[in-house]
């Protein structure tokens, strides 16, 4: 092959590659990726049964409950407009408490979340950008209802 | 003072790093020799860095509580290793790291360097400056480490007792050499695009950077990748967090910056390509300091957030990043193309394992960013996770692992044996692993019984390359790949059997009950109070028994009270076949505990697997480090090069 000839079948390649990666993301993204919702949105409809979500909020205070098998805990998660049942069995992350914030990864089955995951705070002064937000409109909201 | 010092070391550096460039653009302007001054202000840079670096251990060791830093990270009872590792386990504190190892990597490139010629090295040296320039603005405007608090605090806040553990002291500084040795090969394309010099004398020098980068590297995600399976209690080894492809990124770009560097150095051909890629290298060592930095991210490790640091790290990699790409437009055309190859040959193989690691890259580039994106447009929220990145890029990696048993068997130029035959018995063996797979577990899934036929295969292909010579005979960079190749293959096998016959138990046991996992059978004996040095923890006796095998484990839950929080402490017991994961969870009302057991076959393979890889990167390094002298005495450069 000619050197001209090459650099131009590299360069196409190289496009090529670039095409191809941006198609296969652009097509797994699709129908791969997982939505945050609050309590508040669930409510409203807006997410899917079955399909894969995160869900994010508030522990709410005296919610959490033991099942008989002891691994299995059942809480409320609230953002101070509506609050989702959720269904967890494994051990919760260290930082998950009544009243503090946790984000929960699983699924919507007959209007109870039943999680995979548990994430709560990182540490003392962590919070997850989205719990961020949440919890100065908890603050706003509550104010209001007082 | 000592804080001062430190805060005066780094002004003074920031000054003499806006000299170089100056003295980068005299030397580019004029015909003004400046590489002895160039040389010797880098030295005198890396060695501003390194005062003030030590500077804030002084002040971590010592627990000088007027440092606001100290302050907010640590405390006069915490053992004095992470009082230590507290210095580089924050936001300003790795920072400093970042920029110590960037003006480190100048001096030795200036100190050492010989394989350049002097006006590519004062070019390289004169870009390895600008991008400390940034840094140092970075550090000094928005994250000062050395700030007072007035009046000083009697004691710390702590450390977040998740971070006191060795793994995670270490594998910081482990992967930011990594990521900041990648700056070389970043700073030696910007030079030899500035100069036009590049060639294969340029690959020889950026090859054994590249080389040590991507070792760090590979040892970093390693063990970070362990770290995060012992430390977090959830039995997986990689969740594709942000964080994680983090560091995932640089390393597929070094890669396939290491493979196509090999065909500059033998042959001189691929110069963009290559030039881009180590562009794109350090773009991604860049993007990934963003990420974990700037707080952008909803991840366990992203500790705090502060918009206005992630802006200022965001244009700084918009400058950098913007300005490395516009020179390689304006110079990368007019790059003369080198040797020409014919379509089956060496060349094309590492043309194809370019094209593929770059396509993986992409896919995890994109898929990390696209909720970044989501957000800032449309204000949804979302997450991307292990389903897209396994079945998105998981074929892909599986294909490059299989052509990466084929591609060293060919050769420079054009190949016109019939290699195919070679690879008789490692074809057999990989079908073989596929029908008793079919045959002894029908039900795993569709990726992992292709990974261990992939492995197979590869475990047998990638020794070829030293079959029919003497093996002693051959070049130590041959040996490192072979060893290398061979890792992929082993830690393939890791992840194989790990997904496919791993099993789990979680239930509550009071004392005395016995639960099963896998072929073991663990009874809780005891739960127990202990203490340590700056916690209180629950300890339980498992006693797991297999056959006549009986062990003793001992999970703990840690307690710490400054700040206040709560760890799991898995125990792990290692067998050939191998791992019993247990961990203590909580105490039930009615008197039991929660256990969590995992029998996981060859998981440990999956790190053995990556540490034989950083292995056979180390081997090629140490060749290429010794190779040339000898080279001096038989200049035949045309030989086999790899």
């Amino acid at each position: 092959m000619k050197p001209k000839n090459q650099r131009l079948v590299l360069v196409s390649a190289a496009m090529l590659a670039v095409l191809v990666a941006v198609l296969l993301a652009m097509w797994g993204l699709r129908d791969r990726v997982s939505y945050f919702y609050t309590p508040a949105d669930i409510a409203a409809g807006k997410a899917r049964s079955g399909e894969a979500m995160r869900l994010g909020g508030m522990v709410e205070k005296g919610s959490i409950r033991h099942e008989p098998d002891g691994v299995t805990i059942r809480f409320l998660v609230t953002d101070g407009k509506a609050t989702t049942p959720v269904v967890f069995r494994g051990i919760p992350p260290e930082l998950f408490r009544e009243g503090s914030g946790a984000v929960a990864e699983g699924r919507l089955q007959s209007g109870t979340f039943v999680a995979d995951t548990i994430l709560a705070k990182h540490d003392e002064r962590y919070m997850p950008p989205e719990l961020g937000n949440l919890t100065a409109e908890h603050k706003a909201g509550k104010t209001l209802q007082k | 003072m000592i804080a001062e010092a430190g805060l005066a070391a780094l002004w003074l550096a920031a000054g003499l790093a806006a000299y170089q460039f100056v003295l980068m653009l005299i030397a580019l302007r004029t015909e003004v020799d400046v590489v002895r001054p160039m040389r010797a202000v880098s030295v005198v840079q890396g060695a501003l860095t390194l005062v003030a670096f030590a500077m804030l251990l002084i002040v971590f060791a010592v627990s000088d509580m007027s440092v606001n830093l100290v302050f907010a990270n640590s405390h006069s009872a915490k053992p004095f290793i992470y009082k230590l590792a507290g210095a580089w386990g924050n936001h300003e504190g790795s920072m400093l790291m970042w920029v110590t190892i960037l003006a480190a990597a100048g001096a030795f490139v200036a100190l050492f360097s010989r394989r350049t010629s002097e006006r590519t090295l004062i070019a390289a040296l004169g870009s390895q400056a600008v991008l400390a320039l940034g840094f140092y603005a970075f550090l000094l405007i928005a994250s000062n480490p050395f700030a007072r608090l007035f009046p000083a605090p009697p004691d710390g806040q702590g450390l977040n007792p998740l971070l006191q553990d060795p793994g995670l002291a270490f594998h910081p500084p482990t992967l930011y050499l990594g990521y900041v040795g990648l700056s070389v090969a970043f700073s030696l394309a910007v030079g030899a695009l500035l100069t036009g010099e590049v060639d294969s004398r340029l690959a020889r020098a950026m090859r054994p950077w590249v080389l040590a980068a991507w070792v760090l590297l590979t040892l970093g995600i390693t063990a970070g990748s362990y770290w995060a399976y012992y430390e977090l209690g959830w039995g997986g080894y990689w969740f594709w967090d942000p964080v994680e492809n983090a560091s995932l990124m640089p390393w597929l770009a070094a890669t396939a910056l290491l493979h196509s560097l090999n065909v500059l150095a033998a042959r001189g051909a691929l110069k963009a390509w290559t030039m881009m890629l180590a562009v794109i290298a350090f773009s991604m060592s860049m993007v990934g300091t963003f990420l974990v930095r700037s707080g952008i991210l909803t991840s366990v490790h992203a500790f705090a957030i502060d918009p206005e640091r992630g802006t200022f790290l965001l244009a700084l990699l918009a400058i950098y990043v913007g300005a490395a790409f516009t020179l390689f437009a304006i110079r990368g055309a007019s790059l003369k193309e080198g040797a020409p190859f014919e379509l089956v040959s060496r060349e094309t193989g590492l043309v194809i394992n370019n094209l593929l690691l770059s396509v993986i890259l992409g896919i995890v580039f994109l898929g990390t960013l696209y909720p970044l994106f989501v957000e800032a447009i449309s204000g949804e929220k979302l997450s991307v996770g292990a389903p897209y990145f396994n079945s998105v890029a998981g074929p892909l990696a599986l294909l490059l692992a299989m052509l990466v048993g084929i591609g060293p068997l060919l050769s420079w130029r054009r190949e016109r044996r019939p290699i195919l035959r070679q690879l008789k018995i490692p074809a057999l063996l990989g079908a073989s692993a596929l029908v008793m797979t079919i045959f002894l577990a029908p039900r795993i899934g569709i990726l992992p019984r292709l990974g261990l036929t992939v492995a197979a295969f590869l475990a047998a292909a990638s020794i070829l390359p030293l079959a029919g010579r003497n093996p002693l005979r051959a070049p130590l960079s041959t040996w490192g790949m072979v060893v290398a190749h061979f890792g992929i293959a082993v830690a393939l096998v890791g992840m194989a059997a790990n997904s496919a016959f791993s099993s789990e138990r979680l239930a509550v046991v009071r004392l005395g009950e016995i639960l099963t996992v896998g072929p073991w059978s663990v009874q809780l004996e005891d739960v127990t109070p202990t203490a340590g040095k700056n916690y209180t923890a629950l300890e339980a006796e498992l006693r797991a028994t297999r056959g006549d095998a009986a062990i003793t484990l001992h999970p703990q839950t840690h307690y710490y009270s400054d700040p206040p929080a709560e760890t799991n402490e898995s125990s792990i017991r290692t067998f050939w076949n191998g791992q019993l994961y247990t961990v203590l969870g909580r105490s039930d009302p009615s008197g039991g505990w929660q256990l969590r057991l995992w029998w996981k076959p060859f998981v440990t393979l999956i790190w053995a697997g990556g540490a034989l890889i950083a292995l056979g990167g180390a081997l090629a390094l140490l060749g290429r480090l010794i190779r040339p002298r000898r080279r001096r005495r038989e200049p035949d450069w045309r030989e086999r090069y790899i």
